[in-house]
């Protein structure tokens, strides 16, 4: 069994094959953490599907199913985890008054296919947590998102809770979500708004000195 | 269908409502807000109130509707769901309402989850109700736990012999549950009742009401409601033919409910809010599989039925135009949010009504000029030939009560054709 075979297995979402495989790699003495990079390979690939639209939420999820299930599969023969340099830290939340987090969860894969670190606060995140969490995680980008209109107003609230701890210098904020646009990135202050997980990434890359 | 006591002014808006939905050119642009909570800021009550103050809601959207004079306008009941007092007799866990999980002024909100497991298809295949009754109520509704312990309904099925059965019932946790039901349906009895006199009184003012029944999209029956976002989505992939076999089970159930539901209020418009259907969820070969069949049947059968389905594209469709393309001309009111409206018209213009065109982000955080300019700017363009509605991307909860002045005003001033 190869490399190949899992890359073209996973991508192609034929997940009991998927296991299957690997179960034959750890069997064949593959390293470990050989096998997670052939897997996050396969994840760059199913990011750049999505990103050119040939991928779309169903292959992210099972995706990450998949992922899930070789990791938990894999991890226990893994003796020391491998540190990797990533391209920047992002802060995520889906803000105040709102639990949706479809569109949240479809931006960090594809900032961590894109090889940022992702701390993901979950929904109905307040301002006070946003701004004790970046006094605590020191991310270079924030990311609030929202689906109801009232996210308008909280994330102004939280943009400007940000300034009032003093820290709007140290991030960048960025907003995104279905009705979110020009008009609501004005009104809430925030340094810009992206119309898809793609756009995103291109902000974080942008910001952290990467290529976009 | 009842026949419902109208008014001269409630002949005028109906008419020009049904002519643009015809693809013709009424008097002028018809003028749709989205009012939804929108009418308890402007009334200056809170959205718990709303849940819990029948009459103070029903006030408030009386004034909203006379104040701003559209030409259709959404019922007092489609936000609510139910009366906050049901839900909480109920212990409805699948929505957390004003006052309850989430903030007095917020809107309800679903909570995403997997109320029917991956193992259960067969289950659900085999006997909907039975399942519905014993498996999905009591995992929706706290206060409906007891009728996990009935026995299969079926088992009534056993003539003069089985009326001992019946002694089930009356378990502490089945009759706890009971009257749950019984206290809850006391509340939503009063509050529908008092929707309906709320809308012949609307109707003899001169107002007509939006829709009177909403049918989901199958898959979005099966989705929404039952395995979950993230669940139907493994299972197109898992078990597409489970999932597809659920989604044609709930296809007549849809179907009957809406053209029941219409005959009841005598409103012709059926809203079908679509959700997991739209650009980017799926591709179009999944749309195609999973998604468009069923509605399209769903769509078809109401027109059959002689009603207006009004589909609400949330997100983009500009990807599933031509899906769109194969329904009938003149019978559909399509309700857009952040299509590209301008593609729509192109491939649509003469398929089915365009109703939105104005973003919601602007009546929220934009100028009066900037509003006017885009009404305009919407009217002359999208609307020049008929068949157009003026309408919100999405509902005005939010939205600044002078800038929905200026909206509902600038499209009187510039919509007569």
């Amino acid at each position: 069994m190869s490399s190949q075979a899992l890359i073209d297995a996973f991508t192609e979402m034929r997940e009991a094959e998927a296991l299957k495989i690997t179960n034959e790699l750890l069997e064949q003495g593959t390293e470990p953490l050989e096998i997670l990079e052939t897997c996050k390979e396969a994840l760059e690939i199913i990011g750049q599907r999505f990103e050119n639209g040939t991928a779309f939420i169903p292959e992210l999820i099972m995706a990450g199913e998949m992922m899930g299930q070789i990791t938990d599969r894999v991890r226990p023969h893994i003796e020391q985890e491998a540190q990797e340099k990533k391209l920047g830290k992002v802060l995520m939340g889906t803000v105040s008054g709102d639990i949706h987090d479809i569109g949240k969860e479809v931006v960090i894969f594809m900032l961590e296919a894109n090889g940022f670190e992702v701390i993901d606060l979950g929904v109905d995140v307040s301002p006070e947590t946003f701004v004790e969490q970046i006094g605590e995680t020191q991310p270079d980008v924030v990311g609030l998102s929202g689906l109801l209109t009232l996210a308008f107003g909280t994330m102004k609230e939280t943009v400007d809770a940000i300034r009032e701890a003093g820290l709007r210098d140290q991030v960048k904020v960025m907003i995104g979500g279905a009705p979110v646009d020009e008009h609501v990135q004005g009104y809430t202050g925030a340094d810009a708004w992206g119309k898809d997980a793609m756009e995103a990434v291109a902000l974080a890359r942008q910001w952290t000195g990467g290529q976009s | 269908m009842t026949t419902t006591q109208t008014s001269k002014g409630f002949e005028t808006r109906a008419l020009r409502i049904n002519d643009a939905i015809q693809l013709k050119k009424p008097d002028r642009v018809p003028i749709f807000p989205w009012f939804h909570l929108f009418p308890a800021r402007y009334a200056g009550i809170t959205y718990e109130e709303a849940f819990y103050d029948l009459d103070r809601w029903l006030d408030a959207n009386e004034k909203t509707i006379l104040d701003y004079d559209p030409d259709l306008y959404t019922q007092p009941g489609a936000p609510i769901a139910a009366a906050g007092a049901a839900h909480e007799a109920l212990d409805n866990r699948q929505i957390k309402w004003p006052g309850h999980g989430v903030g007095p002024n917020r809107s309800f909100q679903f909570v995403e989850g997997e109320y029917m497991k991956a193992d259960e298809y067969d289950e659900f295949l085999n006997d909907p109700s039975d399942w519905t009754i014993r498996k999905y109520l009591p995992r929706i509704y706290g206060a409906l736990e007891g009728l996990s312990h009935i026995p299969p309904i079926k088992s009534l099925l056993a003539g003069y012999a089985g009326a001992g059965i019946v002694g089930v019932l009356a378990i502490p946790p089945v009759a706890a549950a009971l009257n749950a039901l019984n206290e809850a349906a006391q509340v939503s009895l009063r509050w529908n009742m008092a929707y309906a006199q709320f809308e012949q009184k609307m109707n003899g003012l001169g107002y007509p009401a939006f829709s009177a029944a909403v049918a989901l999209a199958p898959y979005d029956l099966i989705s929404d409601m039952l395995r979950g976002m993230r669940g139907t989505m493994v299972d197109m992939y898992r078990c597409p033919d489970k999932l597809l076999e659920a989604i044609a089970q709930v296809l007549p159930i849809q179907i009957g409910g809406a053209i029941g539901q219409a005959q009841m209020s005598g409103n012709p418009r059926i809203f079908i809010p679509l959700h997991r259907g739209a650009d980017g969820f799926m591709s179009n070969e999944q749309f195609e599989t999973f998604y468009w069949p069923t509605l399209k049947a769903l769509i078809l059968a109401l027109i059959d039925a002689g009603l207006t389905p009004c589909p609400f594209f949330e997100g983009g469709y500009d990807q599933r135009l031509e899906y769109l393309q194969e329904l009938p001309p003149g019978k559909v009111m399509g309700m857009f949010d952040r299509s590209d409206l301008f593609k729509v018209k192109e491939a649509l213009g003469d398929v089915m009504c365009i109703a939105g065109g104005m973003p919601i982000s602007l009546l929220q955080a934009g100028t009066p000029d900037q509003v006017r300019a885009h009404t305009r700017h919407m009217i002359e363009t999208i609307g020049q030939d008929g068949g157009f509605i003026m309408s919100s991307s999405s509902v005005l909860d939010e939205a600044d009560v002078e800038l929905v002045r200026v909206w509902v005003e600038a499209t009187k001033e510039y919509g007569a054709y």
